[in-house]
């Protein structure tokens, strides 16, 4: 009898350290949903766009989201504004510099103040914003959806969960050399983010 | 020669406005590009394509109409029609 408890004990801890291990979540996306919205102050209209190059890895838990570490990477060349001139502007060296610096990361360091509800974790991660070459320690309310056991639903024959990662939070331009001298009465130095992310974990 | 300017400069005036109203009045910089949005029905994620087509815009306007407006001033230039003269 007594075994018998013992080897219950040690099967439902082997099984819920097995549902409750981290899993590593990749964003790259066939399905090209995976998009970074952005937007600045302009007098006539305002500068709208948005870039869907988005890749990179997080390992999150469920059981432990506090735990969450990752980098996601936005490929600069996938930046679209539906101007043409504006465009070629935005990819040039006074602007983002894309030819030299092809990469925008963000890399998760540390989570704080993680509430969980459901599906739903939400945490201010405090991570490094690299962006034209300038690295900056910032911290972004976010919010992450796990979604058990659905990439199958998403993805054809394939089994795993998903991660969605939503994240709305601005910066200044003026913090990262992106073209200080424009004068900020013609664009703003505010820059509203919007990411919107999917990652799948197969199984 | 006055007669033909200001008709030009009309014309142009006309078409550019209703071109530019026809492609959907666009009060921002002119576009090669519009977004669709559509919603991932799995993750709810609203993901943002581009679609290509070309929408005028306040500057194109602009600009027709200042060259509207250059011919109508320049028909000024050329003076009064002359009367038809009779030679015997």
């Amino acid at each position: 009898m007594k075994n018998t408890i013992i080897n219950l004990f040690a099967l439902t801890s082997l099984a819920s350290a097995a549902a409750a291990a981290p899993q590593d979540f990749d964003f790259k996306d066939p399905k090209g949903v995976n998009n970074a919205v952005f937007t600045l102050d302009a007098p006539l209209e305002a500068i709208s766009g948005s870039a869907n190059g988005v890749s990179g890895t997080v390992r999150f838990d469920p059981a432990d989201p506090a735990a969450t570490k990752g980098k996601i990477t936005v490929a600069a060349s996938s930046l679209h504004v539906p101007n043409p001139v504006m465009k070629e502007h935005l990819h040039g060296p006074q602007w983002l510099d894309t030819s030299r610096h092809p990469e925008i990361t963000f890399e998760a360091k540390s989570l704080a103040n993680v509430k969980t509800s459901g599906e739903n974790t939400t945490a201010d991660v405090t991570g490094t914003l690299t962006l034209k070459g300038v690295a900056r320690e910032i911290t972004v309310p976010v919010r992450f959806t796990y979604l058990k056991d659905k990439l199958g639903v998403r993805v054809p024959n394939q089994q795993g969960d998903l991660l969605v990662i939503r994240a709305n939070f601005s910066i200044k331009r003026s913090d990262y050399g992106i073209n200080p001298k424009a004068p900020t009465d013609k664009v703003a130095d505010t820059i509203e983010l919007s990411l919107s992310i999917a990652g799948a974990a197969p199984r | 020669m006055r007669k033909k300017l200001l008709l030009i400069a009309l014309a142009l005036a006309l078409a550019s406005a209703g071109v530019w109203l026809g492609m959907g009045a666009n009060r921002g910089w002119t576009k090669t590009s519009v977004p669709k949005k559509t919603v991932d029905e799995v993750t709810g994620i609203e993901s943002v394509n581009y679609e290509r087509r070309f929408q005028p815009g306040l500057e194109l306007l602009g600009a027709a109409m200042l060259a509207a407006g250059l011919l109508a001033s320049a028909s000024f230039l050329c003076g009064k029609p002359k009367p038809n003269q009779h030679h015997q």
